[in-house]
């Protein structure tokens, strides 16, 4: 490639645009490939734009390139003539704007409420955001989890979403826009994958320490897989350890070193009222932790407990200062909550 | 020099400074011009300082999972390069040109209150360098409960809400210590610093017009000048009592923003943002101003459609405060508030056409002069175009429900301020240059900073589009590996050296140019507005006499007569002409009084400081110094002889500018 070819500005910006189209498919926080209805139908408007504006781009900066070149100084050019206005372009080229607005206008204005209106037969799940992640309640059936949210293909989903502190901001790109989570009062927003398949999340609004953190999956499976996860789900946790296994020792470390104060594992200790870190009862079926920032593995575990503020700044999780034998024990017991 | 009379000297407790040179003359003095260089000195002082906090972020960003800086400092420069770039660095410079540029293009002697003008400089410096105490100062943490692995570093001492400050984020319990006071107060402080230049602004382009022009016949960048005066007038109260609500908030228990007493954090939206969005135009419109005088000069045309040019300004300016709610199309806001401010924000891209059509229509048929300044003035027109179109994406409202809070947002806000504002700024800065210094620039270093900028800029701000959209959030201290965003981020951080070296070529150039370069003829640009027809640099008193204007491009048309076909040509004595107007700019005849310069603007604006810190430490010493400063400063103001007396004992009002109305 001729590099200063390559440099100019606009030839420049078109390469990065042929490169970027080829790598999309990559990033999995890619908002331009649409993976449901209502992906799709926000891509459709969003290049339904992009196109008309890169017409735009082409006549003025085709226009402005012209005119550098063309009426550029040279000593044989005479003065130009003075032209004050011209009052017929200036209602053309007010009008003519007017109508391309009003052509994108009725197509925003539509799809707005499309994507406002409550589907019919959607599966209802509670968003509820946390300093740094996101916690999921089916009402209907009565599971609490964390970071990683499950929902069945091909059916419509209504998150009703609030924030237990500050603004965030849910965010499944390949499925629909953003929506914030709002202290004190409830938004909305509907998700429809078609596939079974994990989907990225994130949080978009800046909420503080680590919100690029603040993160999570969203896992679509099928009907009979999912039905097959709820049932898992409402279960409380296997609690027949076998006194003396290093996962017992696990529990046991979880129950004494100061994790109730926080956490939640079903059938393991009674709990009254609500807790602030996310409900650990079927924590080894999730593939990531701490708001989806980490994966799921012993390597992670054992760096995150031994001082999670190191991976996470600004946790509300303490350094409990754990023995390196009791973060063994620990890891043990949480493969066991399945 | 000396046709200045001088004052009477005179012993009394209220004399007003004498000094003529040194630091003191500029200390105490009300010369708009001199306040416009020291306004430019310092906002160009804190673009620097800006600038350097963006580098440290891109360094961080330069690849996934970096660990350079911690998140708590990230936070910190991120918030404190978005507040130093518009409060410190844009609207600063903007008011450099405002003051220099102002009084000469209508024609007057100074600003109507030369001494306000004094006090809101001083307060700007007052202001910015209460906000960056923070860096000494300033105490930061984890949120209420939460846990650091290390301790807050200075450098992440500063604020970190972000420069929008979101509630309850912002809030005591989420960002506790006292770094937030310091940006609400400091935020404050800089307001009454805009307010009162605003109110000068407006008073003088309405009283102050010399003899002849007409509203219709000033200069663009005047007509804009005004503009922002009224946008600064009307938006800045509503964040001061947005901040007021915050610093209520968080040091006397109130709870305005804070759900648990019964307040709402989307108030807060609403009321940054119904500032906020004035805001960005308070930032634009003063470039539209400097490219409205660049390219004619220099494609030898008329402004194409003045009128319209004035009125889509004046339009922008006016739909500026109906939009405002489309920062929060994701927020909690009902479809029909998503609807009608998508369509709000689209009808403000009519009039914004408007002026990039008719700027093209300047330049259509013209005879280019390709120097710096105008490839400065071009380049605004390329990339503001691009921030305009990215703009209109934004407002279709579910495309921007993709968009909102990513890269795509930074890039374009940078494409309308920094490709926008900014390049316009440059344009004046070379444009203005000989004006100011009498100096000229060196132009084949004004060259090589245009052509690095303008590589350097997209490269830096075009990636920044499709990092976006491939989903890389705003305000975010890493990125992870998968997220196959590395690349992309790395170039962008080539990017922002290159913008660094090309700064770095600006300022050298400035330098030498300054001392060394070629004397500046009179009139270097062929020039079409009336500040260009007295010598460079300017003499203290402007104008050796009120010039009468006749006509819009008053100056060029003493110059150039048009032949039947409409081509412009030179009237016969248009060199004698100009010999003798900068012989007579040199040598007034008359007696000439200007403002006498004075300590009290400085006094009281140094008072607001101390105010802030005993806000923000609960101190009532401190608080009784600042009142004190406050009240010597008021008091001293309020009796001080408006002009000591001059031995001619004529009575004029203190601007000296009655000759105008003659």
């Amino acid at each position: 490639m001729h590099i200063k070819k390559f440099l100019k500005p606009k030839n420049f910006i078109l390469c990065s645009f042929l490169f970027i189209t080829a790598c999309i498919e990559d990033a999995p926080l890619d908002s331009l490939s649409p993976a449901g209805p209502y992906a799709r139908t926000i891509d459709e408007l969003f290049w339904l734009t992009f196109w008309i504006a890169v017409v735009i781009f082409f006549i003025v900066q085709g226009a402005l390139l012209f005119s550098v070149f063309y009426f550029k100084d040279s000593p044989d050019k005479p003065e130009p003539k003075q032209i004050h206005g011209n009052n017929f372009l200036e209602i053309l080229w007010t009008i003519i704007p007017v109508i391309i607005l009003a052509s994108i206008a009725v197509p925003t204005v539509r799809t707005i409420f499309d994507l406002a209106r409550e589907p019919e037969d959607a599966l209802k799940i509670e968003v509820i955001g946390h300093q740094w992640w996101f916690e999921y309640k089916y009402p209907d059936y009565g599971i609490t989890t964390a970071n990683v949210l499950v929902i069945p293909e091909d059916t419509p989903i209504r998150l009703e979403m609030w924030s237990n502190d500050v603004l965030h901001n849910y965010w499944v790109p390949k499925l629909n826009g953003k929506r914030y989570l709002v202290p004190g009062q409830k938004t909305y927003l509907n998700l429809h994958a078609d596939n079974a398949e994990e989907f990225w999340a994130q949080c978009g609004e800046y909420c503080g320490l680590s919100h690029s953190k603040m993160r999570g999956r969203v896992l679509s499976m099928s009907e009979s897989d999912f039905d097959a996860w709820v049932i898992n789900e409402q279960k409380n946790a296997d609690n027949t350890l076998s006194e003396g296994s290093l996962a017992y020792e696990g529990q046991q470390v979880y129950l004494n070193a100061g994790c109730t104060q926080c956490h939640v594992i079903g059938g393991v200790w009674d709990v009254q009222g609500e807790r602030i870190a996310p409900n650990l009862t079927h924590f080894a079926n999730r593939n990531v932790f701490a708001g989806a920032a980490l994966k799921n593995n012993s390597e992670n575990l054992t760096k995150w407990l031994a001082n999670p503020a190191e991976l996470k700044p600004g946790t509300f999780m303490p350094n409990l200062e754990l023995t390196e034998r009791e973060i063994e024990a620990l890891i043990e017991y949480l493969g066991t909550l399945k | 020099m000396t046709k200045i009379i001088e004052p009477k000297k005179q012993r009394n407790i209220f004399s007003r400074p004498s000094s003529e040179e040194g630091v003191w003359s500029w200390i105490t003095t009300v010369d708009h011009k001199r306040i416009g260089i020291m306004y430019g000195y310092a906002a160009f002082f804190f673009l620097l300082v800006g600038g350097l906090e963006a580098l440290l972020l891109r360094i961080q960003l330069s690849q996934p999972d970096n660990n350079f800086l911690s998140a708590a400092e990230y936070n910190a420069m991120f918030t404190m390069h978005g507040t130093t770039m518009i409060f410190l660095a844009i609207m600063p410079i903007s008011a450099a040109f405002f003051n220099y540029l102002l009084p000469l293009q209508i024609g007057a002697r100074d600003v109507a209150f030369p001494r306000l003008n004094a006090l809101s400089f001083w307060i700007f410096i007052a202001g910015g360098l209460f906000l960056y105490s923070t860096f000494l100062f300033g105490t930061a943490g984890a949120p209420e409960g939460g846990y650091l692995a290390e301790e807050v570093s200075r450098l992440a001492s500063a604020p970190n809400g972000g420069w929008f400050g979101y509630q309850p984020n912002a809030g005591l319990k989420y960002s506790p210590g006292t770094a937030m006071d310091y940006w609400a107060i400091g935020l404050q402080i800089l307001g009454i610093a805009s307010l009162v230049s605003a109110f000068n602004f407006i008073t003088t382009i309405l009283n102050m017009r010399t003899k002849g022009m007409r509203l219709m016949r000033m200069p663009v960048f005047t007509w804009m000048t005004f503009a922002v005066s009224f946008l600064l007038a009307f938006s800045l109260p509503i964040i001061a009592i947005a901040l007021f609500f915050v610093t209520f908030d968080r040091q006397f228990g109130t709870t305005f923003f804070l759900t648990e007493g019964g307040g709402d954090p989307v108030l807060w939206q609403h009321l940054f943002w119904l500032f906020g969005h004035p805001e960005v135009y308070i930032l634009i419109l003063p470039a539209f101003g400097i490219v409205s005088e660049v390219l004619p000069t220099f494609s030898r045309k008329p402004l194409f459609g003045y009128p319209a040019i004035v009125f889509a300004g004046f339009g922008i300016a006016f739909i500026g405060f109906g939009v405002w709610a489309h920062h929060m199309f994701a927020s909690a806001i009902s479809p029909v508030a998503q609807a009608g401010f998508g369509l709000s924000t689209m009808i403000i891209a009519v009039p914004t056409g408007v002026k990039i059509f008719n700027w093209l229509g300047t330049i259509w048929g013209g005879r280019l002069t390709l120097n710096t300044p105008m490839l400065f003035a071009l380049g605004f027109i390329g990339m503001f175009v691009i921030g305009g179109l990215s703009g209109v994406t934004h407002s279709v409202v579910p495309a921007d429900t993709q968009q909102t809070d990513t890269y795509y947002i930074v890039a374009h806000f940078h494409y309308v301020l920094f490709g926008g504002a900014l390049f316009g700024i440059f344009s004046g800065l070379y444009f203005w240059f000989p004006k100011v210094w009498g100096r000229m620039y060196n132009e084949t270093m004004g060259k090589i900073h245009f052509w690095l900028m303008i590589i350097g800029f997209n490269l830096t701000f075009g990636p920044m589009h499709w990092l976006g959209l491939q989903g890389q959030v705003r305000r975010t201290w890493v990125y992870a590996e998968e997220t196959n965003l590395g690349f992309w981020n790395l170039i962008v951080t080539i990017g922002a050296f290159i913008l660094a070296i090309a700064t770095l070529v600006f300022m050298a150039n400035w330098i030498y140019s300054r001392r060394k370069g070629e004397v500046a003829p009179f009139d270097p640009w062929d020039a079409r507005t009336i500040e260009w027809s007295i010598p460079s640099p300017t003499p203290v008193w402007n104008f050796s006499n009120a010039p009468e204007v006749k006509s819009l491009d008053d100056f060029w048309h003493q110059k150039y007569g048009e032949d039947e076909d409409g081509r412009a040509v030179r009237r016969e004595g248009t060199d004698e002409l100009l010999l003798q107007l900068e012989e007579e700019g040199l040598n007034p005849k008359e007696e000439i009084h200007l403002p006498s310069p004075s300590y009290f603007p400085v006094i009281m604006a140094f008072g607001l400081p101390f105010l802030g810190y005993a806000i923000i430490y609960k101190s009532i010493p401190l608080a009784l110094i600042g009142v004190i400063m406050l009240l010597i400063g008021g008091f001293g103001w309020g009796t001080e002889p408006l002009e000591e007396e001059f031995e001619s004992s004529e009575e004029e009002p203190e601007s000296g500018e009655s000759k105008n109305y003659e």
